[in-house]
């Protein structure tokens, strides 16, 4: 019993943000319901991100109809590799990968081949809402497939690493880079078992990581240290997740941002309801810095002072 | 909407729950405890004959409205046999009857058995029937009367007296020559009766089971009643009043069931103690106080009304405690009310039963659904093939356990099928995203707080508390309100965040 209320108070000074306060203090506060749609639905999220000139992975398709799934072959032609994914999906579920052709036939990144028509079955799959959180009727995407950068090479398995920042009113309060593992099956989600390693908002190194609520230090595949690794265009993310802000005008929003070894920086997808892990990879709480931030996010008007402010109270 | 305006909220509904509770209690008097247990039995008899193809005709007495019992509800299940009721010989019958029958039958009666306080009825002084004894017979009465009514001071002695000497006494001719040895109790008591009645006392036997716990198959009992200024009821085996709970099934001497055209293969009776708190009773003080009160309470709905009031409203407490133990301890469950629903299915089946067919459903269902994954359907037609699958596994407890005599197998059909197609179809979900060990704990945090809640919603104090005070639903909302704004960790968070220690 004194430990629990031990624990409670520990808690409590560490300003760890529980999941309660998050909804009641902060997404039902800060994040009006009717925005929702512009994150939940991916395909509008990036319309929006290209309008404003945010980077994203280049949309090569978008499939809305059951008409569509036929000639999609055709319009791909001059595409060896992309990726197909649910607008509205999660988890990361009913997304494929191609990286190459043989024939009529598509390479999968597994190396499998995937015929003509086992595509078309896919996207009507997709279509009918086999992966949209609740069944809903989807669209599918087929982008341009990012090639991350080789800082990622020796400290991620299979899959592409994505890095999370979370922006509240604005300001960027905390980041980590998500790896891809065996565990996860090429997934970058901490649930499913890719690992959350921290980043220093300040310098944009990597600093602590965490892997199934336990802190490592190095990959659990290659044995590769993944902390204090230097993120190349640390500026550019940042200043990209206060865009999004901007964008899209909900207030305690996750951003996910791909490190393509060309492009650099393209934001992959938003979050409205960003999980509470990142705290643990980055062994710190979120609850000070929030606080901090709700006392003075009324004089911070432009993307540079934001980036600033986070620079100089966020060591 | 700040946080003062919240509390201000909670303050005015808890004041008012409060007070309309502290009125009703204090200056109206209702109970707080359900003192008096108004006793209502569910009682089932249960007929199986053997027939041969020939016409069939199986009476069975069912019990009447006496001065002790209100008999209400009565079922018959007949299985294509024609039903007939009727009063013969101061007895109700029911008759089931088919021209032509084969093979095993079997019928059931039940009812709900009200015990009444004793109410004072004027009695007609009962005619008595001199038995017709031959020479012998009426010359062994005469002599044994004689010498009983020597040994005795009163009516009461005598009949004690003459029941200890047909129990005892083996030996003495006159009394065998009335009350043979080697009868059966029932026949024993007959001829008892008959020796009471030549000496002038109304007596008859009467049969009937004893409503003491919820029992299965429990033996007819049977016992004497003599008129001596009121019904009085003897008991053969202790020789004294009949001490205990009865209620009177047939009287006279006649046997139970009379079959034709089939063999009796089995009768079983069996009583279950209904929860029923005297709620007539609880009211009925209040009703004196105030009656205007009293007639916008929920007493003044139709009684079948009340008992289903009685489950609603046990439902918000039942929620409430879900709020706790997610949101305050983060337990995992699937669907938000899931729990709710299923601890309502564990009131038909009692826990462990509910805990058996819930694991056997969902189990086989999900191994089912995992084979459904293989086949891609989409969403509703998925939905709809899972939900099919859970209704006849159901169909299949049901069938599986009557065969082999478990009743509590038929309750199964009353577990939310919807409910339980939903959980199978998250449940592999969660299993397909996050794996098979997230989904069980959560399968088995959905089955612990569907306990909990069946206990706390069964529970008889605070079901007769919210019954009778339902304004203290109030105080239950203002709670609820209150943790809407709890910002605390969560207990389970205490330990996801232990590297902070």
């Amino acid at each position: 019993m004194f430990n629990i209320l031990r624990q409670n108070a520990r808690l409590r000074q560490a300003g760890i943000l529980g999941i309660n306060r998050r909804n009641a203090d902060y997404t039902l506060k800060y994040n009006p319901r009717h925005l929702y749609p512009l994150v939940d639905d991916k395909y509008r999220t990036k319309l929006l991100a290209q309008q404003a000139g945010i980077n994203v992975p280049e949309l090569y398709q978008v499939v809305e109809t059951e008409h569509d799934t036929c000639y999609v072959h055709e319009k791909l032609a001059d595409h060896t590799d992309f990726v197909v994914k649910p607008a509205s999906g999660s988890g990361g579920d009913g997304i494929i990968v191609i990286t190459g052709r043989r024939k009529q036939a598509y390479r999968k990144i597994s190396g499998k081949l995937l015929s003509p028509e086992q595509l078309t079955h896919h996207l009507s799959n997709i279509l009918s809402g086999m992966y949209s959180l609740g069944g809903h009727i989807d669209k599918a995407l087929i982008e341009y497939r990012v090639r991350f950068d080789p800082i990622f090479n020796d400290i991620s398995y299979q899959g592409v690493p994505d890095i999370r920042i979370i922006v509240f009113l604005g300001v960027p309060v905390m980041a980590m880079v998500r790896l891809p593992t065996q565990l996860s099956d090429g997934k970058a989600n901490l649930h499913q078992g890719a690992i959350g390693v921290g980043i220093d908002i300040v310098t944009g190194v990597t600093n602590f990581a965490v892997w199934r609520n336990t802190n490592i230090t190095e990959h659990p595949d290659t044995g590769v240290e993944v902390s204090g690794i230097q993120l190349p265009q640390w500026d550019n993310m940042l200043e990209i997740a206060v865009r999004c802000y901007e964008l899209t005008g909900l207030g305690y929003l996750g951003i996910d941002i791909v490190l393509d070894r060309e492009l650099g920086p393209l934001m992959l997808e938003l979050n409205a309801r960003p999980g509470l892990n990142i705290q643990i990879a980055n062994r710190q709480g979120l609850l000070h810095r929030l606080q901090k931030i709700e006392a003075d996010h009324l004089e911070l008007q432009t993307v540079s002072q934001r980036i600033a402010y986070a620079r100089h109270h966020f060591t | 909407m700040n946080k003062r305006h919240l509390y201000l909220l909670v303050g005015f509904l808890v004041g008012l729950g409060l007070m309309l509770f502290l009125y009703k209690a204090l200056v109206l008097g209702f109970p707080l405890f359900s003192t008096s247990k108004s006793d209502v039995w569910q009682v089932e008899a249960r007929l199986t004959i053997a027939a041969r193809d020939e016409p069939v005709k199986a009476t069975l007495t069912i019990p009447r409205t006496g001065s002790h019992f209100v008999v209400e509800n009565e079922n018959f299940v007949s299985r294509g046999f024609g039903l007939t009721t009727g009063v013969s010989d101061g007895s109700r019958l029911a008759t089931w009857s088919k021209r032509r029958a084969e093979g095993r039958h079997t019928f059931y009666y039940t009812a709900t058995v009200l015990q009444t306080a004793t109410r004072t009825t004027t009695i007609t002084v009962p005619e008595v029937q001199v038995p017709e004894y031959n020479d012998q017979q009426r010359q062994a009465a005469d002599d044994l009367l004689g010498q009983l009514q020597e040994q005795s001071a009163d009516n009461d002695t005598l009949i004690r007296n003459l029941l200890k000497r047909a129990k005892y006494d083996a030996a003495d001719e006159n009394l065998r020559t009335l009350v043979p040895a080697n009868l059966t109790l029932p026949k024993t008591l007959n001829a008892i009766s008959r020796v009471l009645n030549y000496a002038g006392l109304a007596a008859r036997p009467v049969h009937g089971i004893e409503l003491a716990n919820s029992t299965v198959n429990i033996p007819v009992h049977h016992w004497l009643e003599v008129y001596d200024r009121g019904w009085k009821a003897y008991d053969f085996n202790t020789l004294d009043y009949l001490d205990g709970n009865y209620l009177t099934w047939w009287r006279g001497e006649k046997d139970m069931v009379q079959i034709k055209g089939a063999t009796l293969e089995r009768l079983t009776l069996s009583t279950q103690r209904s929860e029923e708190t005297a709620l007539k009773s609880a009211v009925l003080s209040g009703e004196q106080k105030n009656p205007i009160w009293q007639s916008f309470s929920l007493s003044s709905l139709p009684l079948d009304v009340q008992h289903v009031y009685r489950i609603i409203l046990m439902i918000p407490i039942g929620a409430l405690l879900l709020v706790l133990l997610r949101n305050v301890i983060g337990i995992k469950t699937f669907g938000t009310f899931m729990p709710i629903l299923i601890a309502l299915a564990f009131r038909e089946t009692q826990l462990l039963w509910g805990f058996i067919f819930f694991t056997v459903i969902v189990s086989i269902g999900l191994g089912i659904r995992f084979y459904l994954e293989n086949l891609k359907l989409l969403l509703v037609p998925r939905l709809a093939s899972v939900l099919t699958i859970v209704i006849l596994l159901m169909l299949l407890i049901s069938v599986v356990t009557n065969k082999i005599e478990i009743e509590r197998g038929l309750s199964v059909a009353l577990f939310p099928m919807v409910i339980l197609a939903m959980t199978i179809e998250r449940m592999s979900i969660v299993w397909e995203e996050r794996g098979a060990s997230e989904a069980i704990q959560q399968g088995l945090g959905s089955l612990l707080v569907a306990a909990l809640a069946y206990l706390l919603m069964t529970d008889d104090f605070l079901t007769h508390l919210i019954f009778i005070f339902p304004e203290l639903l109030l105080l239950v909302l203002g709670s609820m309100l209150l943790l809407g704004r709890y910002t605390g960790y969560r207990l389970t968070e205490l330990f996801r965040f232990k590297v902070f220690s």
